[in-house]
């Protein structure tokens, strides 16, 4: 981050504690739906749509993506093309299952 | 010999190196915890059955509040720096390592627990996933506590001669440690809550 204000980062300090809020009350949800008892798939879409927006909080406010360098972007980029590769290894490895 | 661009961002990536050093390192932890969930979905969809809540789901739920508010102390540590209050850097620094510190005790109680119970990684496909995975993130624990420890004690003599690149020092301690974290946010539903 560039060199800012202690103004700024005042400004800063606010948001980084409503994104605690969030990520608490977001833990609540997680942990209170898993309760429910729902079917496998949509749990698991829930579980992880709710852990998606939680990461995304840490990264952008925590981790400052939201004013980082394009440089970083482009690696970041790179690195999501690369481990959704990973985790559609295993659907390919179904598809080759011998029936 | 001097480190070019401690403090001051090179030209051509508009970063001090070890921002960029960082984010590149953290790729590569993302390729590796990458390859676990990606482990855990090839044994999940190749098992018969999977255990459901058989972990201790109210601990689990304390250590990621535990973990959170590590994330806050943390980035606070940073923003203390960037507002030149050096004691209050030292508290959340502080805070941060002793919170890092809770959590592996609320591990360690969980690991016992299992052991007790012959719960170990042999004792099921889900066993020894869990216990690969947690044990790998709690190993990045520990790590983030050592250097957040070296920044709080001997490593912040340099406040007083190079107060910039220190600044830069924590924000890159942090960037990990909020990765650290991260990966606990999609550990907790993966291992605990499905």
């Amino acid at each position: 981050m560039e060199l800012t204000h202690a103004e700024d980062i005042k400004k800063h300090v606010r948001v980084y504690v409503t994104v605690f809020v969030a990520l608490l009350a977001l833990t609540v949800v997680t942990v209170t739906i898993s309760y429910f008892s729902l079917a496998v798939v949509p749990a698991i879409i829930v579980a992880l749509v709710i852990a998606s927006i939680k990461g995304s909080l840490v990264a952008s406010y925590f981790m400052h993506l939201i004013s980082e360098k394009k440089l970083i972007f482009w690696a970041l980029i790179l690195t999501v093309v690369f481990f959704l590769a990973l985790i559609f290894l295993p659907i390919l490895a179904m598809s080759d299952r011998v029936h | 010999m001097e480190i070019p661009y401690t403090i001051k961002a090179r030209p051509d990536t508009g970063l001090f190196n070890a921002k960029l050093g960082i984010w590149l390192f953290l790729a590569s932890e993302v390729m590796l915890f990458g390859a676990l969930f990606s482990s855990y979905i090839l044994l999940r969809i190749g098992s018969v059955e999977w255990p459901h809540h058989v972990l201790d789901v109210p601990l689990a739920t304390v250590n990621t509040a535990v973990l959170i508010t590590s994330s806050i102390t943390m980035v606070m540590s940073w923003a203390s720096l960037m507002m030149k209050d050096f004691k209050k850097f030292r508290l959340y620094m502080g805070a941060t390592v002793l919170l890092g510190f809770g959590f592996l005790i609320i591990k360690y109680f969980e690991y016992t627990h299992h052991f007790h119970s012959g719960e170990l990684p042999s004792h099921s496909t889900f066993f020894a996933i869990y216990f690969t995975m947690t044990g790998l993130h709690g190993l990045h624990v520990i790590g983030g506590m050592i250097v957040n420890s070296y920044f709080w004690g001997p490593g912040s003599k340099m406040w007083k001669t190079e107060p910039e690149r220190f600044t830069n020092r924590i924000e890159v301690a942090g960037l990990y440690w909020h990765f650290v974290d991260l990966v606990w946010i999609f550990l907790f539903p993966v291992l605990y809550l499905l």
